[in-house]
């Protein structure tokens, strides 16, 4: 698939040599050559940490690199700044969404090159545009949504559009698909090829191994700050990938086995929730989780699982109908109540639900449970940071340190604190939304064997994500969500991907 | 009684838009500025300094309107010190706007000595004409906040200003320059902070008076919440202001006694606060205001 044949001769279009960057003591880059081809998809492929954003940050002018030399075309260049780069041709998709919430899509798409007429703003035209441009590529978008009101799929496609927008040659996405459904991954596929098939050239990160298989061309593999090899794309397998980047063999599928549920501890029932629109988003929906089993939630995004986990943990007011925990009734508490009650959260927006981003990490270790480091009153930051380097060393958040700021994490590690945390708590019952969103084949390996574990010991788990692998690899029973209402329940061993794809749509195959 | 009504009446108008006028500017001033994502409470003190520049300029050059530049001149120069401190050099913008307002106090009260050797007042100067019953900086006021807001709202200009204020790292991924943008968002404050004083010292009246701006820049700042960080919104707010200012006038005009004109004076804080805790609609800060912006190199 990745193997295609090059009518012309092989043109470089960009060529990094001996790049190096350090923050302090820790080298994020280490003399990291790369060559881009003309037309090519590129994978770039890494631990979490490894520094994969940071090298990609460079190239867009947002870092200045310590050592080493940027070719562009065969000619040195330096990039001062992001517009440099855009004026090079060079977009970028960053890893944590660079959008303005109280912005429309429109403006967040045309800020920086915006549409004007006779100097003035034209959002018409604007809107108009960004329309096109969200039809010709099959990205949908409503221009005159606020970003705050609109999901993180859709918020991704929005900054697909704003890189598109600004007419790249070279794209670089940065894990672009970690939040988009199986459905939005392939059709973003679509999308890269058709790029590359005018003349676009794409650098992607990503932990998906299997999409990188099917769409890349070349793959470089980095291994902390270290470049490991360039490689063709064709004739690669999973598994050999994921030896490259960890450096020992994964295993990529989970063992576990069959559920012994217990007790019910999350018993919903009838409940009914209005999104930020105040359109009902949530529709009737019951069920129950029980000790000792995974339930998860499959739908495309939208169809109501955040309003649906937003009651569940006291960030929404549900409409009408009960939520009970443990057999107490927390319809419409407050997340503290919830969280005492028994629950832990693991949320889908990291860095705006799960850290503050400007605390350490030991800070962030004691959010939510800020009483328990506390003695007499005090807060005690010895607790803080033993807490801390449990959730280090048990989660292996890289680099080893409590009194870094989450801010300068890589985003694989920040989402190793917040599930460190989480399941160190202990909670009988755990809401994990997107866990492994962003992170490595062997982090995943690790969260994955933590949840089952979670599950054998006792605890209730209730799993929403939109990647039907992980769901299918984890889930004891599998509830399909769309328009707000449960739709299907498939016993975990008995689902297929094509069974819950298409009830996923609407559909009401028996998978 | 009725014949007096509409007297009354016209009073209150005239009085309101008077009051009313200050207020406007410099809380057009907090929204260029906030917006921005930089917290300027230095308008106070841009707002003394301006004053007395537009006293000292007019008196100098005996025009009016060199005084209304020169009032430009130091709100820009007082305002460009707090752009400096808070966005070269990070500086906690509260504390950075503090020293500002003191700096202006100890500076006006020492140059009235040192120019025109009195404390109190300066003597009269040149002032900004009238344009039919209402002075010449009243009119510029409204129609600044109608400039303000077509330039915030329908110019990209005012699209990259308010980026910045919410989201500095995203606009600069952009190739928004941020640390410009958020200069200008606050030399506009200065310039605006310091027509608002020429409107006190050269407008309303024709001296300087020592301490004039007696917390205007506070009660701008407060409109400025009130009114949603909006120009229109600013408009609202400071009218309303104005108008509880003014109340106290005409409530003493019509000889009702028993409330303190103090009562007058606290309603916007009041109403102020009240917004701020949610009861009066909602107002929402630029999410990056206050906050230093950093590159990471
Ligand atoms: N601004 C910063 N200050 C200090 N350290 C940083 C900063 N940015 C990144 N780092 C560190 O540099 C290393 C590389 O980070 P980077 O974000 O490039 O990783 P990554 O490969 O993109 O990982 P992920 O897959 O988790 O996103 C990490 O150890 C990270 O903590
Ligand atoms: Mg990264």
């Amino acid at each position: 698939m990745g193997l295609r044949s090059h009518p012309l001769p092989i043109t470089m279009l960009l060529k990094l040599e001996g790049i190096t960057k350090r923050f302090g003591s820790l080298v994020a880059n280490d003399h990291i050559d790369l060559e881009i081809r003309q037309g090519e998809i590129h994978a770039l492929l890494g631990e979490n940490g490894a520094g994969k954003s940071t090298l990609m940050n460079i190239l867009y002018g947002l870092y200045t690199p310590d050592e080493g030399r940027i070719f562009w075309k065969g000619k040195e260049v330096k990039i001062r700044n992001p517009r440099h780069a855009i004026d090079l041709g060079i977009g970028m998709v960053h890893q944590h969404f660079m959008l303005i919430p109280v912005f429309t899509v429109a403006e967040n798409i045309t800020l920086g090159k915006e549409v004007t007429r006779n100097r003035f703003l034209d959002m018409n035209e604007a809107r108009k545009r960004v329309e096109e441009l969200s039809q010709r590529f099959g990205l949908e978008v409503n221009p005159d949504d606020r970003i705050e009101s609109i999901s993180v799929g859709q918020q991704q496609r929005v900054e697909i559009l704003k890189a598109l927008y600004r007419g790249a040659e070279l794209l670089i996405l940065d894990e672009p698909t970690a939040v988009l459904t199986p459905q939005e991954v392939e059709e973003l596929g679509k999308i890269m090829k058709r790029l590359v098939a005018q003349g676009h050239t794409i650098i992607i990160i990503t932990h998906k191994l299997k999409e990188v298989l099917h769409l890349a061309d070349r793959v470089t593999v980095i291994r902390r700050g270290k470049k490991i090899a360039t490689l063709d794309a064709a004739g690669q397998t999973e598994a050999e990938l994921a030896r490259l980047m960890v450096g020992r063999d994964v295993i990529l599928t989970v063992d576990k086995e069959p559920a012994k549920p217990g007790k019910v501890v999350l018993e919903v029932k009838n409940l009914h929730a209005k999104n930020d629109r105040g359109v009902e988003a949530v529709r009737d929906v019951s069920f129950t989780v029980r000790a000792g089993e995974i339930v998860g939630i499959a739908g495309v995004d939208g169809n109501g699982q955040s309003e649906l986990i937003a009651c569940l943990t006291g960030l929404r007011k549900p409409t009408s109908g009960t939520v009970t925990v443990n057999g107490q009734d927390v319809t419409g508490q407050s997340p503290r109540r919830i969280r005492d009650a028994g629950v832990g959260h693991i949320p889908e927006d990291r860095q705006k639900r799960g850290l503050v981003l400007n605390f350490t990490v030991a800070e962030n270790a004691a959010l939510g449970d800020h009483r328990a480091f506390a003695r007499r009153g005090w807060l005690s930051y010895q607790r803080m940071v033993d807490k801390a380097k449990e959730i280090i060393s048990g989660f292996d958040v890289r680099p080893p340190r409590h009194d870094y700021l989450a801010r300068s994490l890589s985003g694989g590690n920040q989402q190793k604190v917040i599930v460190g945390r989480e399941i160190l708590r202990n909670p009988d019952l755990m809401i994990a939304v997107q866990p492994t969103r962003g992170l490595d084949v062997g982090a995943i390996e690790f969260i994955h064997r933590n949840l089952v574990s979670e599950r054998d010991a006792g605890r209730a788990i209730l799993l929403v994500s939109l990647e039907l692998d992980e769901i299918m690899n984890l889930a004891d029973r599998i509830l399909v969500m769309y328009k707000g209402q449960i739709v299907a329940e498939v016993p975990g061993h008995e689902a297929t991907e094509e069974g819950l794809g298409l009830l996923m749509m609407g559909g009401s195959a028996s998978a | 009684m009725t014949v007096a009504f509409g007297t009354i009446l016209l009073t209150f108008i005239m009085a309101t838009l008077r009051a009313t006028t200050p207020l406007l500017l410099a809380a057009l001033g907090g929204v260029f500025s906030e917006r921005a994502g930089v917290v300027n409470i230095a308008l106070e003190g841009i707002m003394l300094a301006g004053a007395w520049g537009a006293a000292y300029f007019s008196f100098i050059s005996g025009s009016a309107w060199i005084g209304l530049l020169g009032a430009v001149f130091i709100g820009v120069i007082m305002a460009g010190l707090h752009a400096v401190a808070s966005i070269k050099y990070y500086a906690d913008q509260v504390v950075s706007g503090t020293a500002i307002n003191l700096l202006a106090v100890g500076f006006t009260e020492f140059m009235l000595n040192r120019i025109w050797g009195q404390a109190g007042s300066s003597p009269e100067v040149a002032s900004l004409p009238n344009i039919g019953p209402l002075n010449f900086m009243i009119y510029l006021a409204f129609i600044l906040a109608i400039v303000s807001w077509v330039a915030l709202y329908r110019t990209p200009w005012g699209l990259r200003l308010r980026s910045v204020g919410e989201h500095p790292l995203a606009a600069d991924t952009l190739g928004i320059d941020v640390f410009k943008m958020r200069y200008a968002g606050v030399l506009l404050s200065g310039v605006l902070g310091g027509l608002a004083g020429a409107s006190l010292s050269i407008g309303l009246l024709s001296r300087f008076v020592d301490g004039m701006s007696a917390g205007k820049g506070f009660i701008a700042l407060a409109a400025m919440i009130f009114g949603k960080w909006n120009p229109l919104g600013a408009v609202g707010a400071t009218l309303l202001f104005g108008a509880s200012q003014s109340l106290s006038v005409i409530f003493q005009l019509m000889g009702i006694q028993g409330i303190p004109t103090q009562f007058f004076n606290m309603l916007p804080y009041v109403l102020t606060m009240l917004i701020l805790a949610g009861f009066v609609g909602k107002s929402v800060a630029p999410a990056a205001d206050g906050i230093p912006y950093r590159k990471t190199n």
